[in-house]
């Protein structure tokens, strides 16, 4: 029987413990009528000789050489991390409740929250929401909560979010009243512009302000934390890690640093995976840090005096204070951020600096390069990070993407569903694992498809 | 956990930093920056990340590991948690390079091998929980909670049906339930349990009315029963136009035996993490998929995976339109459903009913042992479902032996303790789940470690309460941890 030890002479022993005849006597309070005799519509089992066929089948066919980001990033993994993240002491481990039987998770979890917050410039980190988009959903809830000086439940969201994080934040928030006011962006730069952002906004809770933002783009941080500060705001960091070995932590923007940071922990060494389990991450400082979602680690000594790690500030979360917590999260992507913690430990400053200098040269050339082409232009003026927008004269940015794809190459990201004010434009990304060849394989492959999209239209 | 281990000191990964180490390695080549990023949005001093080799980094994490008890290590009794074991070809097979470098917006006829699964595993969690329609995107357990109790507020607000505020949830539901009835704008009525662990039903019947809008149950439920009167509970509630929210936790319990659409259920959520056998992780990831009953369809949460006979596809909200829309930025914990969906397989359908047997022959096994051994049950006149409480009270009051001290003291014995002070009704409880992967001359073991300790617990109590003695540490001062809050490390300049 896959996965029950039990033999037929253990099976008898027990029933005799128990005073029953057969196994079917323990579900005896069950009523009969709700009783089902099997499940028909299950596919028979398989050994793990024909899974594995059949896995491997599903797993094989080209793999296009990827250039979209948005909001997930190809990055080259060391080959140590998912070997020790994959080891059975963590893999299957539970959630470290019983601290002394759980130090290795707990002490892990520490070290991950440390460097987080050496990352973002922040006093505090918990130790993960689920992933970026919730870990956005849960930072507006948790301004809400945190911002004394407001009463409202309104929060200003650029349009330059990334449109999914807005979906989920949509869904999580509105029931509870809060509502999400689109800042609309300016054409030319595709970031927010400051001076045009209203001297009287009101009672609002929170801005919420994305570095780099959805379409690449820089956005003014400084001025930005600083209006909102202005009126009473409190300012919602929405980052990307890797990006912050290059940019200014969000605890540094404008004169007093953002309150609360959020974010995709993703890029720091979890792979695609078809869209996860990635992780949110979460930062804010001490003064906040009782309004914080999700499970905090704290160092102490044990009766002997020795240094160890627990569960912490407890007091805010769903198992003790029921309804009144500060969120129903449960868990935390434990074993992803065991990931990203070995991924900062190898990388350390250096490596990660180089990951982000060389994303964002690369994706520099590459914008350079595809531009030349054309019919193919950029779309904004202002700095990028890794991702930029380009639009295409006269043929649609979906069969554009399509046909790259027939030559092996994923172009980008089709942006004139959500922003058909951009005209057909796509979001491209190159991180560090594309090499000049890789560059260059994309430029002659959309060369060739706007030649003959164009000269199938003409 | 090795002797040596057990007495290591090590600090932390920054204690071993040393300025100018480094992992070129691992990284790519250095370049020149372009100059295009104005000074004023760049870093000006390098975060403190740690500087240590690969193989300090390889060492250190792996030591950490050891530190851990685990499924792999440890009998892992924890109520309410199903600790079972994880098979490696779930793990292997979900790592295959084309499933892990599959970008999640990537064109779907580049991925039609990885849709395949998720479409099948949708198909698989409908036939097992007798629901019309699944989605896989909730993250965890409270996710998919929370998209049940949306969706259920979704349907009222559909019809125009808006007077509905409030939620029933039994006195001994999981914190999580109260939390994301709250969540979802409702107030939270308890209702109390009976003696015998069965819902009061005259206690349900008072407080149902036009404001309720749903009830959230589990069932077998937190205190380890089989919810006798469901049917009649689901009737009570539907009559009164509520809708009724199934928390999976237990699922286990009755895999390919009773399904929650057959006893009345609206919607429920599955924690793959437990019945699907996917790692817990030191805590997540998880994945708590949704099913639903006819009408809470149109608000299920996207995307879900459609099928038209020759190709996967996403099925969003413009197929959608009253979905409650979006749980994650992509579609879930893509790679646990991946362990599942190969758990599923390999179990099949011939192999489900027997998880729910064993499951439960294991814990009525267990039961029937320390009730033997004079251990006080909570429910004695019941059958154990897949797992079931004692109750310590009797200890805790002429001993003074609590809960907590058997669950430190078990630690010493090489098990983990069970879950202990859940549900909160029974006072001094142990719940106790052993999973059918466990084998009985493992459960013979705990059995009779049970008893040792109770002994331990009659003549030197002192002893037991001031257990663990053979872990890495004794027992943590978190009233310190909480008090001077030490929750990021910093360099000795900085901290002082």
């Amino acid at each position: 029987m896959p996965f029950i030890p039990h033999t037929e002479n253990d099976v008898q022993q027990m029933l005799a413990s128990i005073g029953v005849s057969d196994i079917e006597t323990l579900f005896d309070e069950i009523p009969a009528e709700l009783r089902i005799r099997s499940l028909d519509k299950v596919p028979a089992g398989l050994n793990e000789m024909e899974m594995s066929r059949l896995m491997r089948a599903r797993a094989s066919g080209p793999q296009p050489l990827c250039f979209i980001g948005a909001g997930a990033y190809e990055h080259h993994i060391p080959a140590a991390i998912w070997e020790i993240v994959t080891r059975g002491e963590f893999y299957s481990a539970y959630t470290p409740y019983q601290a002394e039987a759980s130090q290795g998770t707990l002490q892990l979890i520490y070290e991950y929250q440390s460097m987080m917050a050496h990352l973002t410039g922040m006093e505090a980190s918990n130790a993960s929401l689920y992933d970026g988009a919730s870990g956005l959903a849960e930072a507006v809830l948790m301004a809400v909560r945190a911002n004394r000086q407001s009463k409202s439940k309104r929060i200003l969201m650029p349009a330059t979010v990334n449109p999914n994080y807005c979906s989920v934040a949509q869904t999580i928030v509105e029931n509870q009243g809060i509502t999400l006011e689109l800042l609309d962006y300016e054409v030319e730069t595709g970031c927010i512009d400051v001076a045009s952002l209203p001297s009287d906004p009101g009672d609002v809770a929170a801005l919420v302000i994305p570095q780099p933002n959805f379409f690449g783009v820089l956005e003014d941080v400084n001025a930005l934390t600083d209006w909102a500060h202005t009126h009473g705001m409190l300012v919602i960091a929405s980052v990307n890690p890797t990006s912050l070995a290059l940019l200014t932590p969000p605890g540094e923007w404008g004169e007093h640093g953002a309150d609360i940071v959020c974010g995709e922990g993703q890029p720091l060494g979890v792979p695609l995976a078809g869209g996860g389990p990635y992780f949110g991450f979460m930062c804010c400082n001490l003064k906040h840090v009782r309004q914080m979602p999700g499970r905090i680690v704290g160092r102490t000594v044990d009766v002997d005096g020795k240094d160890g790690f627990t569960l912490t500030l407890q007091a805010r979360e769903q198992h003790i204070r029921r309804s009144k917590a500060t969120s129903n999260i449960c868990t935390n992507q434990g074993l992803v951020v065991t990931a990203a913690t070995i991924y900062m430990t190898l990388l350390g400053a250096q490596g990660l600096q180089r990951v982000a200098s060389v994303s964002h040269h690369n994706t520099q050339t590459l914008c350079e390069q595809l531009s030349a082409i054309e019919g193919v232009s950029p779309v904004f003026t202002s700095p990028t990070f890794h991702e930029f927008v380009i639009k295409f004269d006269g043929v649609k940015a979906a069969d554009v993407l399509t046909a790259l794809t027939a030559k092996g190459v994923l172009g980008g990201f089709n942006l004139s569903d959500d922003y058909p004010a951009l005209g057909e434009a796509i979001l491209v990304c190159a991180t560090e694992t594309k090499t000049a060849e890789d560059l260059a394989l994309y430029c002659d492959a959309l060369a060739a498809v706007m030649g003959e999209l164009k000269g199938g239209a003409a | 956990m090795s002797y040596e281990i057990n007495n290591q000191q090590d600090g932390v990964i920054f204690d071993k930093s040393h300025r100018g180490r480094s992992n070129p390695c691992q990284a790519p080549y250095a370049v020149e920056m372009s100059g295009t990023i104005p000074a004023t949005l760049l870093r000006k001093v390098p975060p403190i990340l740690p500087e240590v080799s690969e193989m300090q980094t390889v060492r250190h994490f792996t030591r950490l590991s050891q530190k851990n008890f685990s499924i792999d290590t440890h009998f892992y009794p924890l109520g309410s948690c199903t600790m079972k074991y994880n098979p490696r070809a779930c793990n292997t097979l979900a790592m295959l390079p084309g499933f892990l470098g599959y970008h999640p917006l990537a064109p779907v006829e580049t991925g039609q091998g990885f849709m395949a699964c998720m479409y099948e595993l949708q198909e698989i969690l409908k036939e097992v929980t007798g629901m019309k329609e699944v989605s896989l995107t909730p993250m965890a357990g409270a996710q998919g909670e929370f998209a049940g109790m949306a969706m259920i507020r979704a349907y009222h607000d559909a019809r125009g049906d808006t007077a509905r505020c409030e939620v029933i949830c039994p006195d001994a539901a999981h914190g999580t339930n109260p939390a994301t009835a709250v969540m979802c704008g409702y107030k939270v009525k308890e209702i109390p349990t009976k003696a015998d662990g069965d819902i009061d039903i005259d206690a349900l019947k008072a407080a149902i009315g036009p404001q309720t809008a749903g009830i959230m149950l589990t069932n077998p439920s937190t205190v380890g029963v089989f919810e006798r009167r469901i049917t009649e509970i689901a009737k009570i509630v539907h009559d009164a136009g509520g809708l009724l929210y199934y928390d999976g936790a237990n699922l286990n319990a009755i895999l390919g035996k009773v399904r929650p659409g057959n006893m009345g259920f609206d919607v429920i959520h599955m924690n793959l993490h437990k019945t699907f056998s996917t790692p817990h992780g030191g805590g997540g990831p998880g994945a708590g998929p949704v099913g639903v009953s006819e009408r809470l369809i149109p608000f299920l949460p996207v995307p879900m995976v459609g099928y038209d006979g020759e190709q996967y596809r996403w099925l969003t909200k413009k197929d959608r339109p009253q979905s409650i829309g979006r749980l994650s930025a992509f579609a879930g914990n893509a790679g646990v459903l991946m362990r599942a969906y190969i758990y599923a397989r390999l179990l099949g359908r011939e192999g489900m009913p027997r998880v729910a047997e064993y499951s439960t022959l294991n814990a009525n096994y267990i039961m029937a042992e320390l009730q033997k051994k004079g251990f006080d049950l909570a429910f004695p006149s019941r059958r154990a479902t897949h797992e079931f409480i004692v109750t310590l009270k009797r200890q805790a009051k002429t001993l003074d032996v609590s809960a907590m001290d058997f669950a430190k003291r078990l630690l010493d014995y090489g098990y983990h303790a069970p879950t202990t002070y859940f549900p909160l009704l029974v006072p001094e409880c142990f719940l106790i789940e052993p999973t059918e992967t466990e084998d009985k001359s493992t459960l013979d073991g705990f059995i009779d470690a049970m008893g040792k300790i109770k002994h331990e617990a009659e003549t030197q109590a002192e002893m037991v309460k001031a257990a663990p003695y053979t872990l890495p540490l004794r027992r943590l001062d978190d009233v310190r941890a909480a008090r001077e809050l030490d929750i990021v490390w910093r360099p000795r300049e900085q901290a002082e």
